[in-house]
C-alpha cells in the first residue's frame, strides 16, 4: 500500500495573529512555520501504519513556495519516505486541490487533515477526491491495516462507524487518529537532507474565492468577577443579566 | 432559481441545529428573491418535514433510500448535486459539521462551485456574493467573495437565531437515481452513546480542567451539568491522562464547541484550548489563579477554590428551578 499525506504548512498555532497595514492580507513577518497540526497526526499514524508492515511508502506533498520546504524536510525527518512541492502560492481551497489532483494519482490511501489551522477550510480533502473521482472517509477518528484491508473508524453524531472501503481512497482525519505527533529524532534529521524532494511546476487553475479583507476581533469587555463566598450570585447574573440559563 | 438547505435528521427528527439552518438559508433566498428548497435524506415523516415550512422552507425534496444510511460521502454528493441540479439552485448550504464537512466539498467540485465554510452569519452581500467566517481558530475574522455562478457555503452552528415565520410548504418526493455501484462504504459496526448530552449539540457545557486534581473529583460537575442539562468537556491535560474520555476534550485538536454557556473549572485556558470553544456566547471560568488566561476570555468569573465555588453553584441552580 502507498500512502500520500497532504501537508499544509501553517504558523504555529501561538502566533499572535497580525494582518499588513490595510488588512488585506496576512503579515508573515517573525512567523514560525510548522506542519499543521491535523497532517502531523495523520503522518504520525501513517508511520505506525509502516512500522505494523503492508505499508510500501509514505509520501507527503504541500503545494506552497519555497519557504514551505523547512516544514517538508521535517515531515522527512519524521519519517516520510519522499515529499512533493507544487510550486505555487496555495490561492485557495479549490486552486491548492487542483494541484494536488497532478501528483495524488497512483496511492491507495491519500490522508488529509480535518483543516488547516490558518484558514480552517475543511475543503481540500474532499475537493481532491472528488476531482480524482475516488472515495473519501471524513470524520475519520482511526485507521488500520490487515492483509491489505483497510479498517476505518468514523465519528459520527453522537457515536462512531467502523467501516470498510475500497481502496484508492481518501480520509480527511481528525482527533484520535494518532495520540501524539511524532517528533523527528536526530538520526531521521540527518537522513531527511538526502531524501527526494521533488519540486513540481504548477498547472494552471482558477481560483473561486477572493478573500477580501481580513479582520481582529473586538477586544472583548472586561470579566465581570464574583466574589468566592457568593458564588450563587454567578447563577442570578447568568440567569438576569446573561439570560443564558 | 433557489436556494438549497441540507438538512440532517436524528432517527427521523429534526432538531435544533435543522431550524437553525433552514432560518438562516430562509434569510439568504429572501436576500436574493429566490425560493428555499430544503433536501431531506432519510425516514423522515411528512408532519416532521413540514414542520420546516415554518421556518421558511418553500419545498422539501424527502429522498428515501436506505442505501444513504452508510454515509457514502461521493454518493452523498452526487445525490445532493442531482437536487441542485433539479431545483437550479445558486446558493448550496450545509452545516459545519461531520456531515457537511463530507459532502460540501465534493459537491463544490461537482457544481464548479466555490466554497466557503464555517460562515457565521448573513451574507455581507449577495451580489457580490461576500460572506464571513472566523480564521485561525477565533483569532480574526475574513471576508472572502465567491466568484463562481453557483455558491456553496458550510454554516457554523449556533450563528443565527431561529426565525419562525410560517407559510405554505410543499413536499416532493425526491428519487435522485443513484446506482448501487456508486455506494462504496461498508458499515460493519456502529456504536452510539446514549443517554448523554451530545457535546456539540449542547446548549451549555460544563467543562473541567486539571485544577479538579483527579477524575474521582468529577462527580461536582456531572451533578451542576445534570441540573443544567448540560454536556460535560474536559481540557486536553485531562483527557491525555485519561480522567474523562477522549471524546469530551475540547479545543483547538478536540471538538470545537458553540454553546451559549460555557463553564471553565480549573481550566488555566491555554490558547489551544480557547480556539476550541471562543465561539460561545457567554464563558464563565472558576480558578484559583487570578492569572489565568481563561479570564480575559471569560464574561464572567470566579478567582477562588472550586470545591468551595462548585457546591455553591449546584445550591443556587437547585434554587432557581425551585423558584421556576
Amino acid at each position: 500500500m502507498k500512502i500520500l499525506v497532504l501537508i499544509s504548512n501553517v504558523p504555529d498555532t501561538t502566533t499572535k495573529i497580525r494582518f499588513t497595514g490595510d488588512n488585506k492580507a496576512f503579515d508573515a513577518t517573525g512567523v514560525q512555520w510548522i506542519i499543521n497540526p491535523w497532517d502531523e497526526l495523520a503522518l504520525t499514524r501513517a508511520m505506525e501504519l509502516k512500522e505494523k508492515g503492508g505499508v510500501e511508502s509514505i509520501t507527503v506533498a504541500n503545494v506552497g513556495t519555497k519557504i514551505t520546504e523547512p516544514t517538508l524536510r521535517k515531515a522527512l525527518a519524521v519519517g516520510a519516505d519522499d515529499a512533493i512541492r507544487v510550486d505555487a502560492e496555495p490561492l485557495d481551497a479549490y486552486f491548492v486541490a487542483k494541484q494536488l489532483a497532478e501528483v495524488a494519482k497512483g496511492y491507495d490511501l491519500i490522508m488529509a487533515g480535518i483543516e488547516a489551522s490558518d484558514y480552517n477550510g475543511s475543503g481540500v480533502g474532499g475537493m481532491l477526491a472528488e476531482l480524482l473521482e475516488i472515495n473519501s472517509v471524513s470524520a475519520v477518528s482511526g485507521i488500520d491495516l490487515t492483509d491489505g484491508q483497510l479498517k476505518i473508524l468514523r465519528e459520527i453524531d453522537g457515536g462512531t462507524q467502523t467501516l470498510e472501503i475500497s481502496t484508492p481512497v481518501l480520509t480527511v482525519v481528525q482527533k484520535g487518529i494518532a495520540i501524539d505527533p511524532r517528533i523527528p529524532a536526530m538520526r531521521g534529521i540527518m537522513m531527511a537532507r538526502k531524501k527526494p524532494l521533488k519540486v513540481v511546476p504548477a498547472v494552471e487553475a482558477e481560483t473561486r474565492t477572493d478573500f477580501l479583507s481580513f479582520e481582529l476581533p473586538a477586544p472583548k469587555a472586561a470579566c465581570k468577577m464574583v466574589e468566592e463566598d457568593n458564588a450563587k450570585e454567578l447563577i442570578r447574573l447568568l440567569h438576569e443579566e446573561a439570560k443564558v440559563l | 432559481m433557489s436556494v438549497l438547505v441540507y438538512t440532517e435528521n436524528w432517527d427521523g427528527k429534526f432538531k435544533k441545529l435543522s431550524y437553525e439552518m433552514v432560518s438562516f438559508a430562509a434569510a439568504i433566498a429572501k436576500e436574493m428573491g429566490s425560493s428555499l428548497t430544503a433536501l431531506s435524506i432519510g425516514h423522515v415523516a411528512d408532519e416532521e418535514l413540514k414542520s420546516l415550512g415554518k421556518y421558511g422552507a418553500n419545498k422539501v425534496l424527502n429522498v428515501q433510500d436506505d442505501r444513504f444510511e452508510s454515509l457514502d460521502n461521493k454518493a452523498l454528493a452526487d445525490a445532493v448535486a442531482k437536487a441542485a441540479e433539479a431545483e437550479g439552485a445558486k446558493v448550496i448550504i450545509f452545516a459545519h459539521n461531520n456531515e457537511g464537512k463530507a459532502i460540501a466539498p465534493r459537491l463544490s467540485v461537482r457544481m464548479n462551485a466555490g466554497m466557503v465554510s464555517g460562515v457565521n452569519g448573513l451574507p455581507v452581500s449577495v451580489e457580490p456574493f461576500v460572506v464571513r467566517k472566523k480564521l485561525f481558530t477565533g483569532k480574526a475574522f475574513a471576508n472572502i467573495q465567491i466568484k463562481t455562478d453557483v455558491k456553496v457555503i458550510t454554516f457554523a452552528q449556533n450563528s443565527y437565531e431561529i426565525v419562525e415565520q410560517g407559510g405554505d410548504v410543499v413536499i416532493e418526493a425526491f428519487d435522485p437515481q443513484l446506482s448501487d455501484d456508486e455506494f462504496n462504504t461498508t458499515v460493519k459496526e456502529t456504536n452510539k452513546i446514549t443517554g448523554k448530552v451530545i457535546l456539540t449539540d449542547a446548549e451549555i457545557v460544563v467543562s473541567g480542567g486539571r485544577g479538579l486534581k483527579g477524575p474521582e473529583n468529577w462527580g461536582i460537575l456531572e451533578e451542576l451539568a445534570g441540573l443544567l442539562d448540560a454536556g460535560t468537556a474536559c481540557s486536553r491535560p485531562v483527557a491525555d491522562e485519561g480522567w474523562r474520555p477522549k471524546e469530551e476534550h475540547v479545543g483547538q485538536t478536540g471538538k470545537i464547541i458553540a454553546p451559549n454557556v460555557y463553564f471553565a473549572i480549573g481550566i488555566s485556558g491555554a490558547i489551544q484550548h480557547l480556539g476550541g470553544v471562543n465561539s460561545s456566547k457567554i464563558i464563565v471560568a472558576v480558578n484559583k489563579d487570578p492569572e489565568a488566561p481563561i479570564f480575559e476570555a471569560a464574561d464572567y468569573g470566579i478567582i477562588g477554590d472550586l470545591f468551595k465555588v462548585v457546591p455553591q453553584l449546584i445550591d443556587a441552580v437547585k434554587e432557581m428551578k425551585a423558584n421556576g
